[in-house]
């Protein structure tokens, strides 16, 4: 019963929460890892684009509610994602015209270009802003709960609830299909491969007859996609609010660098091992011991750093990262 | 320049003469920074209550009251410390109504009033720590200590007979010291508070203070926070899993905004915020209407007294001079003698010159406690339905 219990609270406050973020951050950090592996620099601009992606998803959102659209149990969002995405792709794709091309034909040094994505960062923060403001905005509607503390109380009889917001499945869910299209399409489709040829070697793939802009384009189009549905998933879980966005860039680029920029596979698990560490570090055990181990009374809240420090633990790994293993848990490319 | 000297010596003359003198009454608020959508209608607050007492001509053989202001910033102590300075130096003010926020009001009191020997009333600073200042008798307040909302905060949730509670306040001045002061209220009264951690406005996340407060556990989690802020998204998250059912929130949450973002979720969640209550703060109002202003407005209604309480301090005692006045100030605000409402300052001033006793309760109730402090009414609130009801007032 007390380890039943025990295991409760650990998914209730710890697996739970730490899995839907993780599984955000990794969409996140493939989009950063895929355009690191493709056009060969880190892009620091892709937090606002999955901000902006995630403001037209609202107001298409907002838009269709009006029309009395819904889906019924799950988000009204999730119909509104094609419009976001379009618009985000357009969005990415009329950046690397103006800004990026230029830096790729006079084939500049990486760092340049990063420092480009830099400006791209703040007009995007700007437009976003623009767009919608600077407030904080929810905009889940249909179901809040598959599993309410209440019910799983009444149900299971225990003294502990568990709470499954749809939202934390739902990201869940999709991050799945999203994975698993994409690992599809990188390696089983002759875009997906000419895209890996370009990304190995882009004289090789010249010869080989790929067009190059083709590829940079379908690379701009993934990335915007997986930003615009990372960042649409994160606002419905939590809500949305500009700066939030512009916040977690440095988890995600910690996910990615964690894995090794340029491997997805990596991504992914740098997503989840920073999720599960910032969340692992900054909660208080005390409960969980309680209920394993009665007979052993701590005095504190068995809580190794306080959730202000939260940020603080991606850093970490990356520094311990970037120390003892350079190139990334999956060998990635190294810069 | 002329015109003034003159005026000036004219008024010398005249108050040689008669014994009524024109006396001067610093404002020192915070007309530019954070609060200043505030300050005007305080401003005209106090400016209501002198004019009041100039029409009387019932003050000390008809003296009469004029205002001088000085813009105290808000936050820039430096800025305030030198508006006072001017206003005792150079305008020969007999007392101040201000300052405005606490850090400002306890920088000018210890560096120039105290040195002059002069009054200071504020109408909004809330900070405990002026309540242990040291101050020679100088300074008074119309508001509340957060020490005092603490208390009765402490005394709100034990009568909901809960016992431990987990603390979360907003990282700054007000959420800290607030939550401090509850905390050791309810510690003293035999509560437990099993954890008391800070919470970080603007985050799209609180899972994860949440987490930590569930860990700590608790009957009920007092917010010491915003409702536009970090303090609604604590909530949700408590709710979300389970983590705490019972609220306490004190007047930074108390908002029509709770009712629309939790609804019945946070029935029989309970709290209060500061409210005066009863008929002098209706005639305030009207008469603020009628002076063409809105008396609604944040610490105007404590504004007014503020002036109100040092002029009949001032008749109270026969002097405009601050060490002398500053002995009569708790005389006025209290019991005994006969109960003085808004717009019934010439009544004060006819007892007090016949003799009597005045018992000042002005537009917020004000009763004063050592060391010169309003003992502050709240009003106490509950969650019933998804409603918001006022229970009573304490």
């Amino acid at each position: 019963m007390d380890f039943l219990n025990a295991l409760v609270v650990f998914l209730n406050f710890v697996f739970i929460p730490a899995a839907a973020y993780g599984a955000q951050l990794a969409l996140g950090a493939l989009g950063v890892t895929l355009v690191y592996g493709i056009l060969r620099f880190s892009n620091f601009a892709h937090g606002d684009t999955m901000a902006f992606g995630t403001a037209v998803v609202i107001l298409v959102t907002w838009g269709l509610q009006a029309m009395g659209i819904s889906l019924g149990p799950l988000p009204t969002a999730l119909l509104a994602l094609p419009f976001g995405i379009a618009a985000t792709a357009m969005l990415v794709l009329l950046t690397d015209k103006a800004v990026y091309k230029f830096y790729r034909v006079k084939k500049a040094a990486p760092i340049i270009l990063v420092m480009a994505s830099v400006g791209v960062m703040f007009v995007m923060n700007g437009l976003t802003r623009l767009l919608i403001g600077v407030s904080e905005y929810r905009f889940d509607d249909g179901e809040r709960f598959i599993i309410n503390v209440r019910d799983f109380r009444e149900w299971s009889g225990l003294p502990e609830g568990l709470a499954l917001r749809s939202t934390q499945a739902l990201t869940l869910v999709v991050a799945v299909i999203v994975v698993i299209a994409l690992f599809y399409f990188l390696n089983r489709t002759k875009s997906g491969k000419a895209m890996r040829a370009y990304s190995d070697n882009e004289d090789l793939a010249l010869l080989s007859g790929i067009d190059p802009e083709r590829v940079v384009r379908m690379t701009w189009i993934i990335a915007a996609s997986l930003a615009t549905i990372a960042g649409t998933l994160y606002g419905l879980d939590k809500s949305f609010k500009a700066f939030n966005y512009f916040q977690i860039l440095m988890p995600i680029f910690a996910a990615a660098i964690v894995g090794g920029l340029g491997n997805p596979l990596g991504a992914i698990a740098g997503g989840f091992l920073v999720a599960f560490s910032e969340v692992a570090v900054t909660y208080p055990w005390v409960k969980i011991v309680g209920y394993i181990a009665p007979w052993y009374e701590p005095s504190g809240l068995m809580q190794l750093l306080g959730t202000e420090y939260k940020f603080a633990v991606s850093f970490v790994i990356l520094i311990v990262v970037l120390l003892f293993r350079p190139t990334g848990l999956f060998r990635g490319k190294s810069a | 320049m002329k015109k003034l000297l003159l005026a000036t010596a004219a008024g010398a003359l005249l108050a040689g003469a008669a014994g009524a003198e024109e006396i001067k009454l610093g404002v020192s608020l915070g007309f530019t920074g954070p609060l200043e959508s505030m300050a005007p209608a305080m401003q005209q607050g106090a400016e209501m209550a002198m004019k009041e007492v100039s029409d009387s001509g019932l003050l000390m053989d008809g003296s009469t009251v004029v205002s001088v202001t000085g813009d105290s910033t808000c936050i820039d102590a430096a800025a305030a410390t030198a508006t006072v300075e001017r206003l005792i130096a150079a305008e020969g003010v007999k007392g101040i109504m201000g300052g405005m926020c606490s850090g400002e009001t306890i920088a000018s009191l210890e560096n120039v009033a105290k040195a002059n020997g002069m009054v200071m009333i504020s109408p909004s600073a809330t900070s405990p720590a002026l309540t242990t200042i040291e101050d020679d008798g100088l300074f008074f307040r119309t508001a509340p200590s957060d020490a005092r909302q603490g208390d009765v905060m402490a005394d709100i949730v034990m009568d909901h007979g809960i016992e431990t509670v987990a603390v979360t306040y907003t990282n700054n001045d007000y959420g800290k010291g607030l939550a401090d002061s509850f905390a050791n209220a309810f510690e003293e009264k035999g509560g437990t508070v099993t954890v008391n951690s800070a919470h970080d406005d603007g985050k799209g996340d609180y899972s994860a203070e949440v987490a930590a407060l569930a860990a700590a556990g608790g009957d009920a989690l007092v917010v010491v926070g915003y409702v536009d802020q970090g303090g609604s998204g604590v909530v949700r998250a408590a709710l979300d899993t389970g983590a705490f059912e019972t609220f306490v929130f004190p007047d930074g949450m108390v908002g029509s905004a709770l009712e629309e973002n939790f609804g019945s979720e946070i029935d029989g969640s309970f709290g209060q915020n500061p409210a005066a209550d009863g008929p002098g703060r209706e005639t305030f109002l009207s008469m603020a209407t009628e002076a063409g202003f809105d008396g609604s407005g944040a610490f105007s209604g404590e504004a007014y007294d503020a002036a109100a309480l040092m002029l009949l301090a001032m008749a109270k005692s026969g002097s405009s001079d601050p060490a002398t006045y500053k002995g009569s100030v708790m005389d006025v605000a209290n019991a005994p003698g006969e109960e003085i409402l808004p717009g019934e300052l010439a009544k004060a001033l006819e007892i007090i010159n016949g003799g009597g006793d005045v018992d000042y309760v002005g537009a917020t109730a004000v009763e004063l406690i050592e060391p010169g402090e309003s003992s502050g009414t709240y009003r106490e609130i509950e969650f019933k339905d998804g409603k918001m009801e006022i229970v009573g007032y304490r």
